[in-house]
């Protein structure tokens, strides 16, 4: 255990493909998935002599981006080349943004343990993405162009994040900014929004920063997460020692659970970035800034805040509901069948996604609708089905997405509220069981549960819990 | 401004590019010459001027998002040295 108390020190650098039909330079298709190397040009295989243009699609997702992360948007943003020799790299530079981003000086609030930080970012910028390498052992490697020149931001925060939980919530709260905006997929598994760290440890209390490592290959939240903790505990083992942290980059393994040294990358970084000629400057105006700052829609932090206000949602429902859009989506389409939010809001929280984690789907490929979960809600409010039917009919609507008054039809499940139906099984439960009738007389409240258990039972769990209470006890005490 | 042996030895070394000693005396020697003779240029008082990027009278040249076509397989690898299955084969390169 350490004696001396640190500070840990994380900024991010969060990479996300932008959803273009098109490269950013050339008319290559971006679509996911192609055989191997299929969406190449010359102006993407960096071929000599020609010309890229830049794709307005891409700049201006560039700027709505920025716009929602509140950085102030450049009035001249221009290109340059960063030099670096790399396989999956056929021009040997990348086309990027080093003096004159799309934007700089904004920032986000995330919340962590019920308290909100705000997180300065530093800058974003566009540029190109690489293409990808296929190791094939000791032979050779395989490069695939394809994802050469596909759009990305760049989106680099200041070193204002304090913990590993604070690192994941910046991460949720970026990808759930860049889901409302649609400017990308943001799937962290499939390489649409990617995540660097620099991490490093200080005395509590100094102010100048200890010397960090970069962290790399961390495919998902959790990963980043687990990453940081590692490195904050062998970063803080190195220092106890009174040992120097090498400034490094490291690779996070996620099987082996540790960061390793990337040798050979020490190098000092020498990118020697200058304008690219072949690019002119792209002026901004500030009708375009106007335009698009309409377009912006509700982001997650002021859908949270109206989930409560309107809805009275508790804090943790609606900051789990608003984390992603196709949730929140659904959400208020079921509310246009049901005024009960607290319920539609317990189910999705709950049996959805339950069944989500489980499972292992995105909520899109699940057949589930607003309009389903809505009347769901209804039904139970109305008595047509008790809370454990409805979990049943739920299971269904997750595999084939019908109505639940549809599944309740087809499968008999309505609910039994017929008060002599029901009387009937109660006065048969309580003939077959003396005991437990014994019991609750004599005090012992807890056998009724037992009781009501066999009547559901009886019923096939049809019966109006409620009025097999009420049935029983009258029974009971007459 | 002199540019030293070692200098020229790590751009050689940015660039990929063997130059024997001969070469890295005779090229420190002419690029101390070049940086010399541009230095004139800071004689000027650019004071208050913005860097140029681009020397063209243009600026925010754009296309639209469509999609044109690529190229055939063949074409991408016509002048590849080595290819396997569609794509470049290169020297291993290892993480």
């Amino acid at each position: 255990m350490s004696t001396v108390q640190y500070e840990t020190v994380v900024g991010l650098e969060v990479h996300v493909e932008l959803h273009t039909h098109t490269k950013i330079f050339c008319g290559c298709s971006t679509a996911f998935g192609a055989p191997p190397n299929t969406h190449t040009c010359p102006v993407c295989l960096g071929h000599p002599g020609v010309l890229p243009v830049l794709n307005r699609q891409a700049v201006e997702y560039a700027i709505k981006a920025a716009t929602a992360l509140n950085c102030k948007i450049a009035d001249v943003s221009h290109f340059d080349r960063k030099n670096y020799f790399y396989p999956d790299s056929p021009k040997a530079y990348q086309i990027s943004q080093a003096g004159r981003p799309i934007g700089e000086h904004g920032w986000i609030d995330i919340e962590v343990d019920g308290k909100t930080k705000r997180i300065g970012i530093t800058r974003l910028h566009l540029e190109e993405d690489a293409g990808k390498l296929t190791h094939t052992g000791a032979f050779g490697s395989l490069v695939d162009f394809n994802r050469v020149g596909t759009p990305l931001i760049e989106i680099v925060s200041e070193p204002e994040i304090s913990s590993p939980e604070e690192a994941r919530a910046y991460l949720e709260k970026m990808r759930a900014i860049m889901q409302y905006c649609e400017v990308s997929d943001v799937k962290m598994e499939e390489g649409s929004l990617r995540c660097d760290a620099n991490i490093s440890l200080r005395p509590a209390g100094q102010k100048e920063f200890g010397i960090r490592a970069e962290l790399k290959n961390m495919n998902s939240f959790r990963g980043v997460q687990r990453g940081l903790e590692y490195e904050e505990i062998r970063q803080a083992e190195i220092l106890d020692e009174g040992g120097i942290v090498i400034q490094e980059t490291r690779r996070w393994d996620e099987a082996k659970g540790v960061t390793l040294s990337m040798r050979g990358k020490e190098e000092a970084h020498d990118y020697r970035y200058f304008p690219d000629p072949d690019l002119v400057s792209v002026e901004i105006s500030q009708e375009w800034k106007e335009r698009i700052l309409a377009s912006i829609p509700e982001l997650p932090d002021a859908r949270k805040a109206r989930y409560s206000a309107d809805y009275s949602l508790p804090a943790y429902d609606a900051q789990v509901i608003t984390s992603s859009k196709p949730l929140a989506d659904l959400f208020e389409e079921s509310l246009k069948y049901t005024n009960d939010a607290k319920s539609v809001s317990n189910w999705m929280m709950g049996d959805l996604l339950g069944h989500l984690n489980t499972s292992g789907l995105e909520l899109t490929a699940v057949p589930i609708t607003g309009q389903g979960l809505g009347e769901l809600v209804g039904l139970i409010e109305k008595g047509t089905v008790s809370n454990k039917i409805a979990k049943t009919v739920f299971k269904e609507m997750l595999q084939s997405g019908k109505l639940p008054q549809q599944i309740v039809e087809e499968q008999g499940l309505v609910q039994i509220s017929d008060e002599g139906a029901i009387k009937a099984i109660v006065v048969e439960v309580v003939a077959a069981n003396p005991q437990s009738v014994e019991d609750y007389r004599a005090g012992k409240d807890k056998a009724i549960g037992f009781l009501v258990g066999q009547v559901m039972k009886q019923s096939k769990g049809k019966a109006n819990p409620g009025l097999v209470n009420k049935l029983l006890i009258e029974l009971l005490q007459g | 401004m002199k540019i030293t042996v070692e200098q020229v030895e790590h751009v050689a070394k940015l660039a990929r590019l063997n130059v024997s000693d001969a070469e890295k005396e005779m090229f420190a020697e002419q690029l101390s010459d070049i940086l010399q003779y541009a230095e004139k240029l800071n004689e000027l008082d650019t004071e208050g001027v913005e860097p140029t990027t681009h020397v063209l009278p243009l600026h925010s040249v754009m296309r639209e998002d469509e999609v044109k076509e690529s190229l055939s397989i063949e074409q991408v690898l016509h002048n590849a040295p080595e290819d396997e299955d569609g794509q470049f084969l290169v020297p291993a390169v290892l993480d």
